[in-house]
């Protein structure tokens, strides 16, 4: 099979992009204008029951255009990098620009807050794996997922990918910046099955910028295998109230629903419940949130945001109380405030870890729910109320009992961040949230 | 030859000068020895979109797509390759890589062209060509001041607007040709309402279909979904908290039939059946519903979301009976696990675009009226949940699980409804759910064109219905222990 194909990805050429379709929209008519252009190309391959299943080449590219003629705004965006298409998105923001209404706060980010002499943050690390060798990874994971115990029965199989991709963003501030990236993974997916107990499925997976840092293949089809097989004999539990433990892969689900009330879109809007709450306690006084755009070769890093603001190292939550939004220069204007570095979201959150790992917080619960997965989308940021499909395990004397399924947790996420008892050590750093797990007392778990 | 494949030539093959000689050579190369063929995929796309917010228009946007995916296929296993840039040389690159799955060397002979005549189920317009700029943004001025007319609460009120136009061609190795150009409009009102108190509550309503944008002046639609997100809004900010347990719920017609795409529309999926992963596999002719429950999937409804005239494979599309009185009688299939399976095709093969794979996925997915007055339905229950509309849902093909999460709920007392519940997630198991259905309603409604269905990083637009119904026992995951 052919070499996986990596065509050079040259940011040089990218800026030229950027830099005609701004000269685009100034000839026709803006006044001032941004641009963001990206190119990526990658491999996935699929291996399920120990043969090839699918095999893609990804080549991706594309331009987003934002004009502002006076306070009025338009966009535009095209997949064709070609002058003439360049040319043709540039007019079509412009013709969109003038059927908007005038917002004084429309705008590009000030000049002043742009980024200048950032640092290199390690996340360009190209593998150049074929497709042979990708296959053959990911036969080895699966294969390691189907050989841990005669109950994985079946398989979804064991996926790898290779990503590189560069991207630019300039305005006509004069700002022109641009970075290469890679992102590499590899994942398994198992069902289980005992008697006519019914099938379990489950499923593990390692991401990383740099090949070196992904975890053993074999390893990852193991902790499928064993992610699955735990769930076989899963039963329902009564209604009641009690505490939950979130798994970290979970608890990130937790951490990013407070991230979504702080966002600058909800805020201005007053469609959060955090509203008003700056200064405020909003989770118990150990809690430490903040943001670490600047990580090297962290999954969320990067020099400067959506519009060319640097971002920089910045506290959420200090104390327990909140101290600081997610604003771009949009919402911040609205809100009277200053950017933040956060059009575009969030550059890896952490909540910083306590002493004790899983097993310590399920002996702090005592009796109650350790969650191990969540479906569904039951969360209403407007009014914080709270109510999610689940699967875990049954704990009793800080001791995992049973696997329980078909259950919902419910509450109100503001009473949930302030019933935060522990955060564990068991950091899972595989996104731009990174939380270890979390004991939160006084949910309702709703069952039989 | 049909108007779609003109449109298509014209809008796909002709800017690149590409021939049909051009499209056989690239064949050629998928019907090597050593692979069962493949296809090409053409799309050109464009789409704009629009909001309103604080009453004034805030932003527009446009957008132009173009690619073409190229698929090899070799037994059971696939290889794929695609570009955005719709040339001879992007074509027979893609297709060279795309064809290593099956390790082939040599170009095979092309069979000879079969055009498919696709369904007429839409007409093949530009919506951006059936409003000027100047109506579309007094259309939506006009859903903001109807949503600010409604109650003197109402806070906050975004509207949006959205078109695409979208051209499709396909070529199959077994010379299958088909061309489709789809409409497809979208309308969105969300409101926030204040009660003075500090409590907010929000709503939110709004429709679409394969049409134009005048879809949504005719019957005044828009302006019915402004006062029924506003509507929904006021409800809510009476709302109490959600009880927590397993309960009779009666679902309303319309937009709660996200219940069958969750607990059974996608565990009859072809592929999860093929694959033995899903908790339906080997069920055909088993009975995995109640005596009165039909449900289908169907492709073909005139002008609505989840319609298309062909599949993204050249299919026709089909009007697919899935359960049929209580008893499973079929998956939905798309050409890859057909074949591998033996079983009919039902014109289910869709993609996101020409940069993801196709699979089987769900049209229009529905239940079938049944004799029962919804009023005769809620006097039955003595205590439940009345749950008329929801936000998304999931399942877990496998365990069988599903949830989906109410907006907006009552509380049913004595055979009526009485005091209006906060939202909450109602999860349940995907085999078992329908044989607890014990009334049927007579008041059969498709929902207003809002779905979009997810699988495996893909999204496709879909729709869904159902008739007023009983299901006794549902777990409802709200906070209110009785």
């Amino acid at each position: 099979m052919s070499q996986a194909q990596s065509p050079e990805l040259d940011p040089r050429a990218l800026e030229a992009v950027v830099a005609q379709v701004l000269e685009e929209a100034r000839r026709a008519g803006a006044t001032a204008a941004e641009a963001a252009a990206s190119r990526d190309s990658g491999l996935s391959v699929n291996v399920r029951l120990g043969e090839v299943e699918t095999l893609e080449y990804h080549r991706d590219q594309g331009v987003a255009v934002t004009v502002y003629m006076g306070q009025c705004k338009g966009a535009a965006s095209t997949s064709d990098l070609r002058p003439e298409s360049l040319r043709e998105a540039a007019r079509a923001a412009c013709r969109i620009a003038r059927f908007t209404t005038e917002d004084p706060c429309a705008g590009l980010a000030d000049a002043r807050l742009m980024a200048r002499d950032w640092p290199d943050l390690d996340l360009d690390h190209p593998w150049g794996v074929s497709a042979d060798e990708a296959i053959e990874r990911a036969r080895i994971c699966e294969a390691a997922a189907r050989e841990r115990d005669d109950r994985i029965v079946n398989s979804e199989g064991a996926s790898l990918d290779s990503f590189r991709g560069a991207s630019v963003y300039g305005n006509t501030h004069g700002f022109l910046g641009g970075y290469i990236t890679t992102r590499h993974g590899l994942s398994c997916s198992v069902l289980a099955s005992e008697g006519a107990g019914g099938m379990q499925r489950d499923h593990w997976y390692t991401v990383a910028r740099h090949a070196g840092d992904l975890e053993d293949a074999a390893e990852v089809g193991v902790r499928a295998a064993d992610r699955a097989l735990r769930r076989l004999g899963g039963r329902r539990l009564s209604t009641r109230r009690c505490p939950v433990v979130y798994a970290p892969d979970v608890a990130r689900s937790v951490i990013g629903h407070f991230l979504g009330a702080i966002r600058g879109g909800a805020l201005y809007r007053k469609a959060s419940f955090l509203l008003d709450h700056l200064g405020r306690p909003v989770f118990p006084e150990f809690v430490h949130i903040h943001e670490q755009p600047h990580l090297p070769r962290a999954l969320g890093s990067a020099p400067f945001d959506h519009e060319g603001v640097a971002t920089r190292a910045r506290d959420l939550v200090t104390d327990g109380q909140l101290s600081g939004y997610l604003l771009d220069s949009y919402s911040a204007r609205r809100l009277g405030m200053e950017t933040t570095g956060n059009a575009g979201g969030v550059h890896n959150v952490t909540i910083d870890a306590g002493e004790q790992d899983l097993e310590g917080l399920l002996r702090e619960m005592g009796t109650g729910l350790l969650v191990t997965e969540l479906i569904g989308h039951g969360v209403n940021t407007v009014t914080g109320d709270y109510s999610r499909g689940a699967a875990g395990f049954w704990v009793e004397g800080g001791e995992i009992r049973h696997p329980v399924e078909e259950i919902t947790v419910a509450g109100n996420l503001r009473d949930m961040f302030m019933n935060l008892q522990a955060v564990g050590r068991d950091v899972d750093r595989r996104g731009n949230i990174r939380t270890g797990s979390l004991l939160i007392d006084g949910l309702t778990v709703a069952g039989e | 030859m049909t108007q779609a494949l003109d449109t298509a030539r014209k809008h796909l093959l002709q800017p690149a000068g590409l021939t049909d000689g051009d499209l056989d050579r690239v064949l050629a190369v998928l019907c090597a020895p050593g692979l069962d063929g493949g296809d090409l995929y053409f799309q050109a796309a464009h789409q704009e979109s629009w909001v309103l917010e604080d009453g004034i228009v805030k932003e527009g946007g446009y957008s132009i797509e173009r690619g073409v995916g190229v698929r090899a296929l070799s037994g059971d296993k696939t290889g794929f390759a695609y570009s955005d840039d719709i040339t001879l040389p992007a074509l027979m690159e893609a297709a060279g890589a795309a064809r290593a799955i099956g390790r082939a060397q040599q170009d095979g002979r092309v069979a000879v062209r079969r055009e498919v005549t696709p369904r007429d189920l839409y007409p093949p317009l530009d919506p951006l060509g059936t409003l000027d700029e100047q109506a579309r943004i007094r259309l939506l001025q006009s859903l903001d001041a109807e949503a600010r007319r409604q109650d003197p609460r109402v806070s906050q009120v975004i509207v949006s607007l959205a078109g695409t136009h979208e051209v499709v061609m396909v070529l199959q190795t077994d010379g299958t040709l088909a061309a489709d150009v789809r409409p497809l409009v979208r309308l969105n009102v969300h409101v926030i309402a204040e009660d003075g108190q500090g409590r907010r509550e929000q709503g939110s309503a709004g429709g679409g279909g394969r049409s134009g944008y005048d879809f949504f002046l005719e019957q005044d639609r828009g302006l019915g979904y402004a006062r029924e997100a506003v509507r929904q809004a006021l409800v809510n900010l009476e709302a109490v908290d959600a009880p927590a347990g397993t309960m009779t719920v009666v679902l309303g017609p319309g937009w709660p039939g996200v219940l069958l795409h969750e607990a059974v529309g996608h565990g009859l999926e072809g592929d999860f059946n093929r694959k033995g992963t899903s908790a339906f596999s080997g069920r055909l002719g088993e009975r995995v519903a109640a005596p009165g429950v039909t449900v289908v999937d169907d492709g073909t409804l005139e002008g609505r979301r989840g319609s298309l005239n062909v599949d993204d494979e050249g299919t026709p599309t089909n009007h697919t009976v899935l359960i049929e009185d209580g008893v499973l009688r079929g998956y939905m299939q798309d050409r890859l696990n057909a074949r591998l399976t033996g079983m009919p095709l039902t014109g289910n093969g869709r993609r996101e675009s020409y940069a993801h794979l196709p699979m089987p996925r769900m049209t229009n997915t529905y239940m079938l009226a049944g004799p029962h007055d919804p009023g005769e339905i809620i006097a039955s229950v003595d205590q439940g949940l009345y749950a008329v509309n929801f936000g998304g849902g999931q399942v877990d093909i496998t365990s069988g699980k599903f949830v989906f999460s109410a907006s907006e709920a009552y509380l049913i007392e004595g055979g009526r409804v009485t005091r209006p519940v906060k939202g909450a997630t109602l999860i349940g198991n995907g085999p078992d759910v329908l044989t607890r259905v014990s009334m049927v309603g007579n008041d059969l409604a498709l929902d207003t064109g809002v779905g979009t269905c997810g699988k495996e990083g893909q999204s496709v637009p879909v729709g869904v219905g159902q008739p007023t119904l009983r299901v006794d026992g549902l777990t409802v995951g709200g906070t209110h222990q009785s």
